[in-house]
């Protein structure tokens, strides 16, 4: 039987995990909510961008969470160019168009990491990675830690974007009405391309929370990439409360389920709930859209 | 007619090929040439004429293959009897998920993650339990005959896979004329009016998956018995689910002649950058990659496209 003094650090790792996966998450419901894309190369620009964080601490000394400044517009600019320049330019009106680009980017980017940095994986290691702090009994590492305060905080300064602005304004009204946002003077091309910059956003800084406690290579986006799905059809497609609740969910649950069947069929549990809410409720736990 | 007559035509050139050709190069690049045209043409049949693009068709192919290789080396069946009973279970899988999916209206992106996660199960579960071979994978014994499935020469590949290709090739020709065929492509068309109209659609898309999956699943008991060795990553992994795709998007989506088409480029472009750029790790994959972006940019329909210069005969795309 499994003992609490074992779930309760479970749980509470998987929630660290979760506010990661939040908010890498809530990058992908965002340019879905919007663009109504599915963007495939969601983990692909999130390797990038642990390949961004990792070099600016080798070759400047930059501590990651230094790097948060440097990143997070870096990752904007990228998102803003391949979605003005590349994506939409492919998309000919069709949904289809958009999925096989994103997924013709996504092989592109990790094939070039391949090529460019080899399949090594790589860490980094600064002053605190291994220390710890107890909570309750249970160890979490610094890392995690503020992964944990610093994906809530930008999630919240998301969420303020969109309430509070006018960018948030004209996102929100072109994801509820496309040809209505246009018909009031909204530049719909150019809020398309903020928003996919945004959600990249979003991916630079979860790298900076990301590498200190976690690796990267090449290959690293493709186990984020299902998960921020699961978590996105979770929470319900475009939905942000959903996005950041999911992630929990997402989060413990690999946690918990890992504990119980073993690394390798822990993850079972995160497709079996994907597919199981694609089919049984598309709309999401929270989504109220169809 | 004429497409089935060009058809044939192919199949007694590329037959006749090794009494010119005697190359193990040469034979070897045809035949993996065909097996993508095979692969191709077994996505295209669901994803070009049905419309439903799937993202994880490696969930039919590492089917067949783990079938054909558990089959012999667990239960010491033939090779040969291994393939009709592979290629059912691809079908079966095929009837499985597509039952699934389609019974709870899952469309467009919807799909195609669907069929991403449950190859991603099955990589999952292959990789756990023993009783295929686990992470260490399966290797076939090593029996060259005929009789077993594993030719002494390439030739006897060649004839094989140029047997499948031409099945899947007759599928999609019978699939452009018949009135099951015209079914499917009224359901990718406008699935609404089509089921207006009195189409099943729940039947004519199963159809489709179980056809689809049946082929990829050849394709999956020709890997093993070529290469004698199968494992989760291989099987059940996103390369060949972008392999399947690649060709008939490069060829020309939803045509008969398009997965051909497009394999040959493929395979002509990779062997190309492949003597220009050396063999880095990733440089083949890239330009693939590369190349599926410049397609859909610019030349949406495909080669065929480009041949054929008629107005497109897709209209707008369906909102998941």
């Amino acid at each position: 039987m499994l003992e609490l003094s074992i779930l309760f650090p479970s749980v509470l790792n998987g929630l660290t995990t979760g506010a990661v996966y939040a908010l890498i998450a809530l990058g992908l419901t965002l340019i879905y909510g919007v663009l109504h894309i599915i963007n495939f190369a969601h983990g692909a620009l999130l390797m990038i961008a642990l390949y961004g964080v990792y070099f600016l601490h080798q070759s400047l000394g930059l501590d990651p969470y230094a790097s948060l400044p440097v990143m997070v517009p870096a990752m904007f600019a990228l998102g803003y160019g391949l979605q003005r320049f590349v994506i939409g330019r492919a998309s000919h009106g069709k949904d289809e168009n958009i999925l096989l680009v994103t997924l013709g980017l996504a092989i592109v980017m990790e094939n070039l990491a391949l090529y460019l940095w080899r399949s090594d994986t790589r860490t980094i290691e600064t002053a605190y990675t291994f220390t710890t702090v107890g909570i309750l009994g249970a160890m979490i590492s610094i890392p995690k830690l503020a992964a944990f305060a610093g994906a809530l905080a930008v999630c919240a300064v998301l969420l303020l974007l969109l309430a509070k602005t006018d960018l948030g304004r004209a996102i929100r009204a072109i994801a509820k009405e496309r040809h209505g946002a246009k018909l009031v003077g909204i530049d719909v091309e150019h809020v398309f391309a903020m928003s996919f910059g945004i959600g990249l956003a979003c991916l630079g800084a979860a790298a900076c929370f990301l590498l200190p406690a976690y690796y990267v290579n090449p290959q690293v986006g493709n186990g984020f990439v299902l998960i921020a799905f699961t978590i996105v059809v979770l929470g319900g497609m475009g939905s942000f409360a959903g996005a950041l609740a999911g992630g929990f969910i997402i989060g413990v649950v690999e946690s918990v389920g890992g504990l119980w069947l073993g690394e390798s069929l822990g993850q079972i549990g995160i497709f079996l709930i994907f597919i199981a809410v694609l089919l049984f409720r598309p709309q999401g736990l929270f989504g109220a859209r169809t | 007619m004429k497409d089935l007559i060009a058809l044939i035509v192919f199949g007694i050139v590329v037959a006749a090929l090794p009494l010119f050709v005697s190359s193990g190069f040469v034979l070897n690049i045809v035949i993996m040439t065909l097996y993508a045209a095979l692969l191709g043409q077994a996505w295209n049949i669901l994803g070009g004429f049905g419309g439903q693009f799937s993202f994880g068709h490696a969930v039919f192919f590492g089917t067949g293959a783990y079938a054909a290789a558990v089959l012999q080396v667990k239960f010491g069946w033939n090779a040969w009897a291994a393939l009709p009973a592979a290629v059912a279970l691809g079908a079966a899988v095929g009837a499985f998920i597509g039952a699934l999916s389609f019974r709870y209206g899952l469309r467009g992106s919807y799909f195609a993650l669907v069929t991403l996660a449950f190859a991603e199960v099955f990589r999952i579960l292959s990789n756990t339990f023993d009783f295929t071979g686990a992470g260490v994978g399966l290797m076939i014994p090593l029996t060259e005959s005929a009789g077993n499935f594993q030719f002494t020469s390439r030739t006897g590949f060649l004839y094989v896979i140029l047997g499948f290709t031409l099945a899947a090739c007759l599928v999609a020709w019978w699939l452009k004329h018949s009135r099951y065929g015209a079914w499917l492509q009224a359901v990718r068309d406008n699935e609404e009016s089509a089921a207006a109209l009195g189409v099943n659609v729940f039947r004519v898309k199963l159809g489709a998956t179980m056809i689809s999956g049946a082929l990829m699943s050849a394709g999956g008991v020709f890997y093993v018995q070529y290469f004698h060795y199968i494992d989760p990553h291989i099987a059940y992994g996103p390369g060949v689910s972008i392999e399947a795709l690649l060709a008939p998007i490069v060829g020309g989506i939803g045509t008969l002649f398009g997965p051909l088409l497009g394999a040959a480029a493929l395979h002509l472009f990779g062997e190309l950058t492949r003597s220009f750029m050396g063999d880095a790790p990733g440089i083949s994959l890239m330009v693939y990659g590369l190349l599926l972006v410049l397609m859909v940019t610019f030349l949406p329909r495909g080669i065929m496209g480009l041949l054929s210069g008629s107005p497109p005969v897709r209209k707008g795309g369906s909102r998941a």
